[in-house]
C-alpha cells in the first residue's frame, strides 16, 4: 500500500545544509499498525510530512497506493490529501470558531460534497467516536481526549487509505492516551493503514510494528506483539 | 459560480472576529462618509451657481448704452447714446455669422388691470429671438412670432406669476389684459427658471411698443447670443470686436466705459467652471487620498488576519484545501468588509446631506446630494478596492505550507 526506496532529504541551514533523511525504505501493507520512532532530530516528523504529501523528498521514489507521489502541483496535493490521508495531530488542530460537527465536515466540503450529505456523514463520524451529543459544541468546550476524538472523526470523515498520527497522544494525560489509543486500535482493527509518529515506549508498544529511526537512518524495522489497551481503561 | 458554502465560511470567519472587521471597516466607511459629503457640498456650491447662471444662455452678450463719459472727435461728454433699430439691423447684418440669436429691448413699467385686479409689472419688448436668449419657456399657448412685428398686433406673453395675480380665478390665454389703458391679448403664459421677478415679466412685439409708446424706432438694449461653435477666445474677441465696431459707429472714445457697454457672459461662464473644475479636482483629490488610506487600513488589517489564521490555513490545507480556495476566503472576506463598510459609510453621508441640506442655503449650498453615476461608481470603486486590499495577504495565505499545522506552538 505503501513503498519508501532511498528516500533523501535535507534542510538549508546558512551556508550548509543538514541531511536529515539518508536513504529510507520502508513498506507498509495494508492493515498494518506502524509506530515510527525517535529521539527528536532523527528525521521521524520529516518522513512522516513527507508521507504526507506536506513536504517533498530531494530524491528517493514514493509511491502510494501504487501511485508515484512526485513533483505534486499544490492542487494535486491538495486532492490526493483529500483523498488519501486523514491527519490526526499533537495539538488536535480543530478550528477553534466551528463546532465539532463543522470540524468533522470540513474534509467533505474541500470534496465537494453536499451540504446536507456532508452533515450527515459528519454525524454518523461524531457517534462512532461517541460524541453525537457533542455535535454543535465548540472546540473550547471540548475536554482534550473529546477534542482528539473530534480531530479522528475528522481524519476518518473522508474514509482515507491511510491514517497518519503525530504524537496523538502527546498532549494528553496518562488515562485519556491509552483511551485514545484503544480507539486506534479499533480502527485498526476494522482494516485502517495506520503510521503514527510517537517517542513513547508505551504508546509504541500498542502497535504492530516499531519502525526505530536514528540520525536519518532506519536503526530497527520489528514486528511486535500489541499491547491491547483496554486493559488499561 | 455562487458557492453558498463559501459565503457561509466568510460569513462565520467575519462575525467570529466582529470587533475586527468592525474597526478595519470603519476607515473605509469614514473615507466614503467623509467623500460623499465633500461631494454633495461641491455637488451644492455648484448647483447654487448654476442657478444664478441658469436665468440667461450661457453664451450672451449684452449690449446697453448710457451717457459718454469723455469727449471725443469733438464732442462733449455728456452725450447720451440712444440705439435704433438700424443698429440692431447693422449687427445682424455685419455680424450675421457670428450670431445665433439676437434680439433688441424696450423697456417700460405697465400698470395691468384685468377686471377687478391690477398690479404694476415690467414690460420688455422684444423680437422672437429673446425667447431662446432668456430661455423663457412656454407653459401654455405660443411666444411672439415674425407675424406679430410685421403687423404690430396687440398681443403679450405673460408670467406664469402675472397669471397668478390677475387672473384669480380663471386662466390668462386667449383674455384681454389692459395695460396703461389699451387692450392686448394674451397669446401665451410663460415660466422661466430665473426666479420670481422673471415670471412677473411681460413680453411684447418691439414693434408694437415703439408704435404705442412713443412712436419711434429706439432700443433700448441689444442682446444676442454667439455661435456656439466658437471657443471662448474667440467668443471674447468677438465682443471685443464688437465694442470697438459700436463705439466707432457712435464716435465714443475707446476707453469710455459706460457710453457702450458690451458684457459677455462667456466671461463669467469661465470663471465658474474653473472655480467648480478645482473644487472637482480638490474633492476627488481628498477623497481618493481618504479611501487610499482606508484600503491601506484593510490590507494592514488582513495581512494580520493571515498571519493569525496561518495555523488555521495550514489545516485546511492538510484536510485538503486547494490554494484557491483559500485566496477566495481572504479575497472575498476583504471584498465584503469594505463593500460593507463603504455602503455603510454612503448611505450615513446621503443620510447627513439629506439631514444638513436645507439648513445650508445661506451658505450657498443648494440641494448638496450625490448622483445615481457616483453611487454606482463608489460600488465597483469600493469591490476593486476590497480586491486590491485583500490581494496580497491572500497570495501570502494561499502560499502557507500545511506543513505548519504539525508545528506544535
Amino acid at each position: 500500500m505503501l513503498k519508501i526506496n532511498q528516500l533523501h532529504k535535507s534542510y538549508p541551514i546558512g551556508d550548509t545544509s543538514l541531511h536529515v533523511l539518508k536513504g529510507i525504505n520502508i513498506s507498509v501493507n495494508e492493515g498494518e499498525m506502524v509506530a515510527i520512532m525517535g529521539s527528536s532530530g532523527s528525521g521521524k516528523s520529516t518522513l512522516l510530512n513527507i508521507i504526507g504529501m506536506l513536504d517533498e523528498a530531494d530524491a528517493g521514489e514514493y509511491i502510494l497506493d501504487g501511485l508515484p507521489i512526485n513533483n505534486l502541483t499544490e492542487k494535486k496535493a491538495a486532492v490526493y490529501r483529500n483523498k488519501f490521508l486523514g491527519f490526526i495531530f499533537q495539538s488536535f488542530n480543530l478550528i477553534n470558531y466551528k463546532n465539532a460537527l463543522e470540524n468533522v465536515a470540513l474534509p467533505l466540503y474541500y470534496q465537494g460534497m453536499k451540504r446536507k450529505e456532508r452533515q450527515e456523514l459528519a454525524l454518523f463520524h461524531l457517534e462512532k467516536v461517541g460524541l453525537k451529543d457533542w455535535a454543535k459544541h465548540l472546540p473550547k468546550e471540548l475536554s482534550g481526549g473529546q477534542k482528539q476524538r473530534v480531530a479522528i472523526a475528522r481524519a476518518l470523515a473522508a474514509n482515507p487509505k491511510l491514517l497518519l498520527a503525530d504524537e496523538p497522544t502527546g498532549a494528553l494525560d496518562t488515562k485519556t492516551s491509552h483511551d485514545i489509543m484503544a480507539f486506534i486500535q479499533q480502527l485498526n482493527d476494522e482494516g485502517k493503514t495506520i503510521l503514527m509518529v510517537t517517542h513513547e515506549e508505551d504508546i509504541a508498544n500498542m502497535c504492530k510494528r516499531i519502525v526505530r529511526l536514528r540520525d536519518g537512518v532506519i536503526m530497527e524495522d520489528k514486528k511486535i506483539n500489541q499491547v491491547r489497551a483496554e486493559q488499561y481503561v | 459560480m455562487f458557492d453558498i458554502d463559501l459565503w457561509r465560511e466568510i460569513f462565520q470567519s467575519i462575525n467570529k472576529n466582529r470587533t475586527r472587521s468592525l474597526l478595519s471597516g470603519f476607515t473605509v466607511a469614514f473615507a466614503i462618509l467623509l467623500f460623499t459629503i465633500l461631494f454633495g457640498i461641491s455637488n451644492g456650491l455648484q448647483n447654487t451657481f448654476k442657478k444664478i447662471f441658469v436665468d440667461d444662455a450661457s453664451n450672451s452678450i449684452v449690449v446697453s448704452s448710457g451717457r459718454t463719459t469723455k469727449a471725443n472727435k469733438g464732442l462733449q461728454a455728456g452725450r447720451l447714446i440712444q440705439f435704433k433699430n438700424e443698429d440692431f439691423n447693422f449687427i445682424k447684418e455685419e455680424y450675421g455669422n457670428k450670431v445665433e440669436y439676437i434680439t433688441s429691448r424696450v423697456f417700460k413699467n405697465v400698470r395691468a388691470i384685468y377686471k377687478g385686479e391690477q398690479s404694476t409689472y415690467p414690460l420688455r419688448a422684444v423680437h422672437p429671438d429673446h425667447q431662446f436668449i432668456e430661455k423663457t419657456k412656454i407653459k401654455e399657448g405660443r411666444y411672439i412670432n415674425q407675424n406679430d412685428l410685421e403687423k404690430q398686433t396687440k398681443v403679450v406673453v405673460i408670467g406664469k406669476l402675472v397669471e397668478e395675480d390677475l387672473f384669480v380665478k380663471t386662466t390668462a390665454l386667449g383674455k384681454y389684459v389692459n395695460l396703461d389703458g389699451i387692450a392686448y391679448k394674451v397669446i401665451g403664459v410663460f415660466t422661466d427658471a430665473g426666479g420670481d421677478n422673471e415670471e412677473r415679466q411681460i413680453y411684447m412685439p418691439i414693434t408694437t411698443a415703439q408704435h404705442l409708446y412713443g412712436n419711434n424706432d429706439y432700443v433700448d438694449q441689444i442682446r444676442l447670443t454667439y455661435n456656439p461653435e466658437m471657443n471662448y477666445n474667440q467668443a471674447l474677441s468677438f465682443s471685443t470686436l464688437l465694442s470697438k465696431t459700436m463705439k466707432d459707429r457712435f464716435s465714443v472714445a475707446k476707453s469710455d466705459q459706460r457710453a457702450i457697454r458690451v458684457r459677455n457672459m462667456a466671461e463669467g461662464t469661465k470663471a465658474i467652471s474653473m472655480m467648480t473644475g478645482v473644487l472637482t479636482f480638490i474633492v476627488f483629490f481628498i477623497g481618493s487620498g481618504t479611501l487610499i488610506a482606508g484600503i491601506t487600513g484593510i490590507s494592514n488589517i488582513m495581512v494580520f488576519i493571515v498571519k493569525e489564521r496561518t495555523k488555521e490555513i495550514g489545516v485546511r490545507k492538510a484536510l485538503g484545501a486547494s490554494p484557491k480556495s483559500i485566496v477566495s476566503i481572504i479575497l472575498l472576506e476583504s471584498i465584503l468588509v469594505t463593500a460593507i463598510a463603504g455602503y455603510v459609510g454612503l448611505l450615513i453621508g446621503v443620510g447627513v446631506l439629506k439631514w444638513i441640506g436645507p439648513h445650508l442655503k445661506e451658505y450657498f449650498i443648494t440641494n448638496p446630494s450625490v448622483s445615481v453615476t457616483l453611487v454606482f461608481g463608489a460600488t465597483i470603486v469600493l469591490i476593486l478596492s476590497g480586491a486590491l486590499a485583500g490581494y496580497l495577504p491572500a497570495k501570502k495565505a494561499s502560499k502557507i505550507k500545511p506543513i505548519v499545522a504539525l508545528r506544535n506552538d
